[in-house]
């Protein structure tokens, strides 16, 4: 293959590098009023009345909007398909605030001092309530966070509200109490994982427009343009066709931006104005007003015969949604079904439990998107019963985990929000990733610990992970390939590019289809009214669904083409990318043959369109492995190097692929021991600045091994699979595997910090005594 | 009050308050390139060169930056081209926003250290926060710019 | 973002104009790089006093101490050579564990100081080598004195001395990730005698000075070493905070003091 499968540098690298105009904020009309929100100080509280008469009175202020300026006609912010597996349990502005940092009321002004101000003048007076601020004790709690009558799901999603339930779930393969009963060893841990921030660099941003035709226009940095389009239409009751969503480049998303922030705001200022105007997030209201990871508790028994058989899994959750429940469920759901279907040779599987509301700031999707949680609590819970078991932990996964040609009944059990679509793996290299990665790390050499000097203990550990390719008969995607004079394509894609590269992938698959070079392959994305629909850059979809989708685009036109050589040069003709020659030797090239096309003879415009919805959700697979020293006096550890085998079928551009896994091993890593979102017992995020939640630097880990596996995906395009998420969710259970091995302290919670190592250390000292 | 600061090798006159940061006054004079990132001076993102030195431009009050040269993207384009070459060629290249930042605080390296070792080049750039790669092919791409241009 | 309420700026044109404009007005403070004012929670200034034309961005160095004028900037500090060869380089490798390259390149000495943040990583290798502030109006004052009074007139920091003595340096700061505050950070000095002092415990660095007695003229044993421990802990005061429990912060000191101490002993 000339251009799939190629290292080629990104098409947009060189202007971002070079600063070129690109992001949301930079695209903002000069003359934009500035929105500034004013924010709940209290975790939950009745808002009782709001005085703006001095904000109103400040020069320069335009409009002040509060909940009696919004009809009262509940919906989600979740960008997903329509209708959302997500409880319908969000207004514009409320009459609640339900954590710190909700919104109370916006001020659009001229000036960013001048809305500062106004919001300082504005005075609110609450009836503050008893929040709940312990998702252990949030169902059936006294405190209801959601008593609004108008509130609802959108099909049944387990949503109890009244019980402070947003949704909840379960699902039994067998029977597992009975196959337990009669395992030889069964463990029971329970593992607790955290809030985590995206901390993408470029906080969310939105801005609006009235255009020359009276429609409004948006840009906005969101993973989800035509959902944000649904979402204002139906929210603002205002016509769809009337609304233009438009996704500039984009500083990171990582599932940030796959839910509403400022746009809904933003652009009723602009419709009741007429004027420009825009919202700029500052960090501290990206980290305590937009979304974090589902914190969860996680109980797991595994039952398994002495000779290393595993015969059932338990796996309860209890998941924390935060004040509103946008991806409450469908995360839920993906701790279950990309987690456990990699022992697919167990008898029976219970996977059960509920997503509650609290007052904290909402949880939302986020990269992963409970396969890391529900990987950690696994993978550890694994480590755990093989000591018991008395059998190696390698030697235990690759007797039980799933290889190609098997395939788990969870599979047609379980979607994301409905049911799942049964599949085999036609693809799965997780034994060749297991094997090359015990090379590459030296394992045998260092399995479980060695003893370096002074007080520093060497420890190995590993996780084998799974994620998914879109979601099979919900999520489709589609492209437009239109032809130019002088022979060169317009890609039109719907597909998200948020800095992952799908423009060029993209642009790869469609060139490699047509012969021809990346630079004849011009790419237009992400704009509701000019480029197909496509869903937008989650679950992992992009480079199979939209992939597909550009691929058969490219095949059409490829036909087309061929069609009008064949007419131009009336016979059969084959086509290499450039020329067309005929049976009889004939020729024309294609940059001939578009000119002709534009204005000399037979002229028309050659576009091809195609969709794609996905039958499957072939998942990506990852063996992670890492090694770390620990230093046993203190609980410091330096993590040395973390080596991961990947399979994802064809890499589409192995440079941006490795680009997908090593960053998203890096904010596993964050997540497994740097990263905590920290609440004080009043509610308030004390985490809420990058002085007191640290991602990780150039220099904490001091190195990335990593490795593709050979392997073909025949659904995907050219083989592949996708790998957007895949990176993320090892390193939690690969890092306390190893902590363990060196230091016999198991960690159950995250994040793994050298406090928690010593402390461990100190008690396993003093039990020995 | 009125400020005068040479930026990019030309003189610009601003009207500015004095409790103004020179991020703002720079973006809403169409810098946009200098990018804001945390507020809090820790990410990097906003970096501009204050006399050729690397600072947070979140962090400069503009009044302090009178009389003074400063240096964005803008006015170092071929370097930057050329370290998107490398970045390109290395898979260092995803969603760009804290590109600009270090493109110019490698700038302010290549002239402020000899033959630096990998180590060297991994602390001077530390408070260039990355969340997008890892940092591993960023590093790659640094050190064959670095080679290239010696 | 807008972030400070400030009505003027003024650069002085002497020490003698912007000492008046300081006494004139208790919401008129001196602008070092400005690097730390986002950390601070005074946000309205009426006047912003620059000293930047008054020639006080010098670092020399005579036969008896280094000269740091307020306005170097930590970077400045930072790759002066001759102060890296002094005390095992503890100073040069405080700062260079400050943030990042940015924040190094804005923040003064001055404005680092005069700020007296309890997270500061300079106090300690600063009371260690007993350094002395220059300043307008009451001349030299001891970095000790400095930090123990609650309340320090009103004054302009001119310069900070550091002394060139013939000791040994340990300098240890425990944190998370590269561009972190500390957990805790230790320093010890071994001159004629040994000096330990333990900063963000959360609170400002403090010097542990009956361990310090304690320790003169001991033989260092582990013996020793564990009594020194006892002492030190009853010495100084630890508490919780969002990086670390009391007992962590401890369990770190007795650790790192202790590997500090055997490290400025050996020869």
């Amino acid at each position: 293959m000339k251009v799939v499968n190629q290292g080629l540098p990104s098409i947009d690298g060189r202007g971002l590098m070079m600063g070129k105009k690109a992001y949301t904020d930079d695209l903002a009309d000069a003359d934009s009023l500035i929105v500034k929100v004013l924010r709940s100080p209290h975790p939950y509280a009745k808002i009782v009345k709001i005085d703006t008469s001095k904000a109103d009175a400040l020069y320069g202020v335009e409009l002040i909007l509060t909940h009696k300026d919004f009809d009262r006609r509940p919906f989600t912010r979740a960008g997903q398909g329509y209708p959302e597996p997500s409880p319908h349990d969000k207004f514009v502005l409320d009459e609640y605030v339900r954590y710190i940092g909700d919104e109370v009321c916006a001020v659009a002004a001229i000036s960013e001092k001048i809305a500062s101000k106004a919001i300082s003048l504005i005075e609110v007076s609450y009836d503050v309530l008893e929040p709940v601020l312990d998702f252990e004790q949030a169902i059936d709690n006294d405190v209801v966070i959601h008593p609004e009558p108008e509130i609802h799901e959108m099909f049944p999603i387990g949503f109890e509200p009244k019980r402070n339930i947003a949704a909840a779930y379960s699902m039994e393969v067998g029977n597992v109490e009975s196959e337990l009963a009669e395992c030889d060893v069964v463990i029971d841990e329970t593992f607790y994982t955290q809030a985590q921030q995206h901390m993408m660099m470029e906080p969310h941003t939105v801005n609006a427009r009235i255009d020359y035709q009276s429609r409004l226009v948006i840009y906005s940095s969101t993973q989800t343009p035509v959902h944000v389009r649904r979402i204002i239409s139906q929210a603002l009751d205002y016509p769809l066709s009337k609304i233009r969503v438009i996704k500039p480049r984009v500083g990171g998303g990582f599932g940030g931006k796959q839910a509403l922030h400022g746009e809904l705001l933003v652009s009723k200022v602009t419709l009741l104005t007429g004027k420009p105007s825009k919202m700029v997030y500052t960090r501290k209201e990206v980290f305590e007003s937009s979304y974090s990871r589902h914190p969860m508790k996680i109980d797991i028994k595994l039952g398994a015969m002495k000779d290393g058989t595993l015969r059932a899994i338990d796996c309860k959750i209890l998941s924390d949604t935060g004040a509103y429940g946008e991806h409450a469920l469908t995360v839920f759901m993906v701790a279950g079904s990309k987690v456990l279907p990699l022992y697919n040779k167990v008898k029976a599987v219970k996977f059960y439990g509920d997503v509650v509301y609290t007052n904290h700031t909402p949880a939302g999707a986020f990269r992963g998107y409970g396969a890391i949680q529900g990987n950690y609590a696994l993978e550890s819970a694994v480590d755990i019963l093989c000591e018991q078991l008395q059998i190696d932990p390698i030697v235990f996964r690759q007797k039980n985990m799933i290889l190609e040609g098997e395939t788990s009944p969870i599979f047609e059990i379980m979607g994301e929000g409905t049911e799942g679509t049964a599949m085999i793996m036609e693809s799965c290299k997780l034994d060749y990733c297991v094997k090359r990665g015990l090379e590459l790390i030296d394992w045998t050499n260092k399995y479980p610990s060695k003893l370096m000097n002074g007080s520093i203990k060497k420890g190995v550990g590993m996780a084998i992970a799974m994620q998914g390719s879109g979601i099979p008969y919900i999520d489709m995607a589609a492209a437009t390939i239109k032809l130019n004079d002088d022979g060169f394509y317009n890609l039109l894609i719907g597909a998200t590019d948020i800095g992952q590269g799908s423009d060029t992938i993209l642009a790869q698959i469609a060139a490699e289809e047509l012969g021809t070079t990346l630079d004849q392959m011009i790419v237009y994305s992400s704009d509701s009214d000019l480029t197909p629909f496509d869903t937008g850059a989650y679950a992992s979809s992009t480079t199979y669904v939209s992939g597909n989708a550009v691929m058969n685009a490219a095949r059409e036109m490829k036909k087309m083409l061929i069609e009008e050589a064949e007419r131009a040069l009336k016979c059969k003709v084959t086509f290499d990318g450039v020329t067309f020659t005929g049976e009889d030797g004939k020729e024309i090239t294609l940059k001939n043959l578009s000119n002709r096309l534009y204005y000399n003879e037979d002229q028309k415009q050659l576009t091809a369109t195609s969709s794609y919805v996905g039958h499957k959700s072939p998942p990506p697979f990852m063996a992670g492995f890492v090694e770390i020293d620990v230093d046993m006096e203190t609980g410091e550890f330096e993590i040395q190097d973390y080596v991961s085998v990947v399979d994802c079928g064809t890499t589409i551009n192995p440079k941006l692929a490795l680009g997908q896994v090593e960053g998203g091993i890096m904010q596993g890593i964050g997540m497994a021991v740097y990263e905590d979102v920290k609440i004080s017992d009043k509610g308030k995020m004390i985490s809420n600045s990058l002085l007191n939640y640290r991602i990780p630097t150039r220099v904490e880990v001091k190195k990335l091994t990593t490795e593709f596996a050979d392997s073909y995906e025949d659904s995907g395009p050219f083989g592949a699979k996708s790998v957007g998420e895949i990176g993320i969710d090892t390193p939690p259970a690969a890092i306390a595997n190893a902590i363990y091995n060196a230091t016999g302290v198991r960690i159950n919670s995250l994040p793994i910090t050298p406090e928690k190592i010593l402390k461990g250390i100190k008690e396993r000292k003093d039990a020995k005594r | 009050m009125k400020v005068s600061i040479i930026i990019n090798d030309y003189q610009k006159e601003f009207e500015v308050d004095p409790g103004e940061y020179l991020l703002d006054t720079l973006r809403n004079h169409h810098y946009t390139s200098v990018k804001r990132g945390c507020d809090n001076s820790t990410c990097g993102a906003c970096t501009v060169l204050l006399d050729g030195k690397p600072v947070p431009s979140c962090s400069l009050l503009t009044v302090k930056a009178n009389g003074h040269n400063i240096t964005t993207v803008e006015g170092i384009q071929e370097e930057a081209s050329s370290l998107s070459k490398h970045f390109g060629h290395e898979g260092a290249d995803q969603c760009g926003y804290c590109n600009p930042s270090l493109a110019l605080t490698v700038h302010a390296m290549r002239r402020e250290l000899i033959n630096p070792s990998d180590e060297d080049i991994k602390q001077y750039l530390v408070g260039n926060l990355c969340r997008c790669t890892g940092y591993e092919a960023q590093h790659r791409a640094t050190k064959s710019y670095l080679e290239e241009i010696k | 973002m807008i972030d400070l309420n400030v009505k003027e700026y003024v650069k002085a044109t002497s020490l003698e104009e912007a000492y008046e404009l300081l006494m004139c007005d208790p919401l008129n403070q001196i602008i070092g790089g400005g690097a730390w004012m986002k950390m601070s929670t005074n946000k309205e200034i009426n006047t912003l006093i620059d000293l930047g034309d008054l020639d006080l961005q010098y670092i020399t160095s005579d036969k008896e101490a280094f000269h740091i004028g307020a306005y170097a900037t930590l970077h400045d500090i930072e790759v002066f050579e001759e102060l890296s060869e002094y005390y095992d380089g503890i100073l040069t490798k405080a700062i260079k564990e400050i943030m990042g390259m940015g924040i190094r390149n804005l923040a003064t000495i001055g404005g680092s100081v005069m700020g007296k943040y309890a997270f500061s990583d300079l106090f300690g290798v600063l009371l260690a080598l007993d350094a002395t502030l220059v300043f307008y109006q009451q001349k030299e004052m001891s970095i000790r004195a400095f930090l123990e009074t609650k309340k320090v007139k009103e004054d302009i920091l001119l310069e900070v001395m550091i002394p060139k003595k013939n000791a040994r340096g340990f300098f240890k700061k425990v944190k998370r990730t590269a561009l972190d505050f500390a957990i805790i950070n230790i320093c010890v000095l071994k001159g004629d005698d040994v000096e330990i002092v333990v900063g963000a415990r959360p609170s400002i660095a403090k010097r542990a000075v009956k361990t310090s007695a304690f320790l003169k003229g001991k033989k260092i044993t582990d013996e020793v070493l564990e009594e020194a421990m006892k002492i030190l802990e009853e010495e100084l005061s630890f508490s919780d905070n969002i990086r670390g429990s009391k007992e962590y912060r401890l369990d770190l000191v007795k650790v790192y003091v202790k590997r500090g101490i055997k490290e400025v002993v050996s020869s």
